[in-house]
């Protein structure tokens, strides 16, 4: 096992993908190249082996696909739309922007398509209770909606900080019929939260499913979490195809965990000439620590059950991450998107809290759009790579370049966040107090 | 299971125990909690008292194993400074003084980040046993398994009550010294009655071909180490120490462990 880095490491993969001799597409865990696996204790590989086999099963059974298929459309509200964005590309070098809207699914982010797929599974199982980790809020409304459509038991393990600062969210678990339990040990963070559901998994695995949220995660967690996001990238393929007449040069998502980006980027990993890019929070910069930059300046590591890149210290002790955006504050990230790093098929670069911001606001003034912040930190990557396209094609053939964006999630969350970064209140005002604080009821 | 009882510093401490009519007693101490020096002194008390076998656990960030008592301690000695190096002081320490077997109890990834192989040099060379491993399984196992070859350290792994008998069967196999079975689906920490679960990962175990069996999680009186005693090899007691560690300092463990050791004989 590689201590270091280990980039290029797989080149021999990346250059058979591209003489067409290897699919990258569906890759089925336990490994990606060097990452992934089960780094998990004993009491809960039998529930993992119980999920492997419960969603192989699934995957072949019409009468599951048929359910998915159906909850996407007449729930989710699917196929999402794909929109071009012509004001907010004339400030990405004038290539032209389309923007696979995400936030206007059921709940507002990606996040439905794999809470379903995954409450279908508990299910199967015969589990009557799902457990949860979120970090603002998110995900754990997902769950709880997923779990209140399907008469799940539903449990949310959230950081006490982070129940402070998303009341509201956790309001809207609440009014949905889940408990969400502050989690006051560790750094009161996402990855505490996800420490105290595996720690209520193994105690309670008999009749419960940890509704894990993102790409992440023991075998078969990123394989499966994949699989109900490909739906993104399959749907965004087949309308570009439609509506552009070609395949895009470029793809930007943006990294926390990993999910909406393993789910778009699927669609294109088989399409050579399609250059994929995933946006990593670079918070106040990579340069003072303080951000969320997991494969930018990682290093390979064992956490949360999977072999990844890691933010750890000269110990192997979990180094605490630092994002405005609460979705992308992790400091794992998914095994797939390691390898992808390593083999050089997808580029991962950090985006800055200012620039994610500054992304935010235009996004909001040229196409009245709002996005989430996490999503933010893909449109500020595509404006840097519209950029770059239209210098390398010119003047006249910067227009015929085509962007696609994963806009991940809604952003009517983050509007008290964002009214404080841009001193949009009163000093004295009561909204004033909850951009500072947080949400407050 | 390798056995080999002449380089297995784990089975040594069992054998000898159960030569003299008794199950071995297993205490866990988590390095730099509340200080190096007081864990050094906490494990010599351990093994004046009664104890065969010491775990020294490594404070890590993210213990998803471990309940509040032992996650009290291992967030203070992180926050007082604590460094994975120092695990080998305290190991040096104990075997220097005693006759105990000394294990290290960590997570995985301390591990991976020092080098597998550099960790097991460094903690043979400090009179280790060898590894306790809470969140490595067999299967991910194959850097270790070289590593625990070359310096002749015991291999720890975990059974547990959902274990099926092809995983019990595997992992018994990859196991050197004992095989640690949990007692309960859970966390650690103490509990008022032994699951009654653990009999039957003994049996399992056993059935499976494991010479030494040794039970954990839940243990913290002597009614309980004598109800294990009567079916195990040994009897693992981690949180009940580690609070008398917290409330009463080296004395307290010295009288815990006196008064565990009293269930320990086969009736």
């Amino acid at each position: 096992m590689a201590d270091a880095p280990t980039a290029g490491s797989d080149q021999g993969s990346v250059d058979a993908f591209l003489q067409g001799g290897t699919s990258l597409r569906h890759a089925p865990g336990p490994y990606f190249g060097a990452y992934g696996g089960r780094w998990m204790p004993e009491s809960l590989i039998a529930a993992l082996d119980e999920l492997e086999d419960t969603f192989e099963k699934a995957k072949a059974d019409p009468e599951f696909t048929a359910q998915i298929a159906d909850l996407n459309k007449n729930y989710s509200g699917r196929p999402s739309l794909l929109t071009e964005a012509k004001r907010f590309a004339e400030h990405a070098g004038g290539v032209r922007i389309f923007l696979k809207r995400e936030d206007l699914n059921h709940t507002g982010s990606h996040k439905i398509n794999n809470v379903l797929g995954q409450a279908l599974l508990a299910k199967r199982m015969g589990k009557t209770r799902v457990i949860a980790e979120t970090g603002a809020g998110q995900h754990g409304v997902a769950s709880a909606t997923a779990a209140a459509l399907l008469g799940l038991e539903c449990v949310v393990y959230m950081g006490a900080e982070d129940c402070r600062r998303q009341a509201l969210n956790v309001a809207r678990m609440e009014l949905l019929g889940a408990t969400v339990i502050p989690v006051t040990n560790g750094s009161q963070t996402l990855k505490d939260a996800i420490n105290e559901a595996l720690r209520d998994w193994v105690a309670n695995v008999g009749n419960t499913h940890y509704l894990l949220g993102t790409a992440a995660g023991a075998h078969p967690f990123p394989a499966l979490v994949r699989y109900f996001h490909e739906v993104i990238g399959e749907e965004a393929r087949a309308q570009i195809l439609e509506q552009a007449g070609r395949l895009p040069d470029a793809v930007c998502a943006c990294i926390g965990g990993g999910s909406n980006a393993i789910g778009i980027f699927h669609g294109f990993l088989d399409d050579p000439s399609v250059k994929i890019y995933g946006f990593e929070a670079g918070g106040d910069g990579v340069e003072t620590g303080r951000h969320a930059a997991t494969i930018t300046l990682g290093r390979p590591g064992v956490l949360h059950g999977a072999r990844s890149y890691l933010m750890q210290d000269d110990d192997g002790q979990t180094i605490e991450s630092h994002s405005i955006s609460a979705g992308l504050d992790y400091p794992g990230v998914g095994p797939e998107h390691s390898y992808l790093a390593d083999i050089g098929r997808v580029s991962y670069e950090p985006i800055t809290d200012s620039e994610a911001m500054e992304a935010f606001r235009l996004l909001c003034r040229t196409e009245g759009i709002i996005p989430a912040i996490e999503s933010s930190h893909a449109l500020a990557g595509a404006i840097k790579v519209g950029q770059r396209l239209a210098s390398e094609a010119g003047p006249a053939g910067a227009s015929d370049k085509i962007v696609i964006v994963n806009l991940s999630g809604r952003g009517d969350k983050d509007v008290a966040t964002a009214a404080e970064w841009f001193d949009l209140l009163d000093q004295d005002s009561a909204e004033a107090a909850i951009g500072k604080e947080g949400e407050q009821l | 299971m390798t056995t080999a009882p002449n380089t297995s510093k784990s089975a040594i401490a069992i054998d000898k125990a159960r030569a003299e009519g008794r199950a071995a007693l297993i205490g866990y101490l988590p390095a730099g909690y509340p200080s190096v020096e007081e864990t050094i002194a906490a494990g010599i008390a351990l093994a004046r008292n009664g104890a065969d076998l010491i775990e020294v656990g490594i404070p890590y960030s993210d213990p998803v194993m471990d309940g509040p008592v032992i996650q009290a301690a291992t967030t203070e000695a992180l926050a007082k400074g604590f460094h994975v190096r120092q695990v080998f002081d305290v190991v040096a320490g104990i075997t220097s003084q005693t006759d105990a077997a000394v294990l290290v109890m960590t997570y995985w990834n301390p591990v991976v980040r020092m080098g597998v192989d550099e960790f097991s040099r460094r903690l043979a060379e400090a009179g280790g046993a060898g590894l306790i491993t809470p969140d490595l399984i067999p299967d991910e196992a194959a850097e270790w398994m070289d590593a625990s070859e070359k310096y002749g350290l015991d291999r720890v792994f975990l059974v547990a009550p959902s274990s099926t008998p092809e995983r019990m069967r595997r992992t018994v196999e990859a196991s050197r010294g004992f095989v640690y079975a949990v007692s309960i689906m859970g966390v650690t920490g103490a509990r008022s009655a032994v699951s009654d679960a653990a009999t039957g990962v003994v049996a399992a175990a056993k059935a499976a071909g494991a010479e030494r069996v040794c039970v954990g999680l839940g243990v913290s009186t002597a009614e309980q180490v004598a109800e294990i005693a009567a079916y195990a090899d040994g009897v693992i007691v981690g949180s009940a120490l580690v609070a008398a560690v917290r409330d009463g300092g080296v004395d307290a463990v010295a009288q815990l462990t006196k008064d565990l050791s009293t269930g320990l004989a086969r009736k």
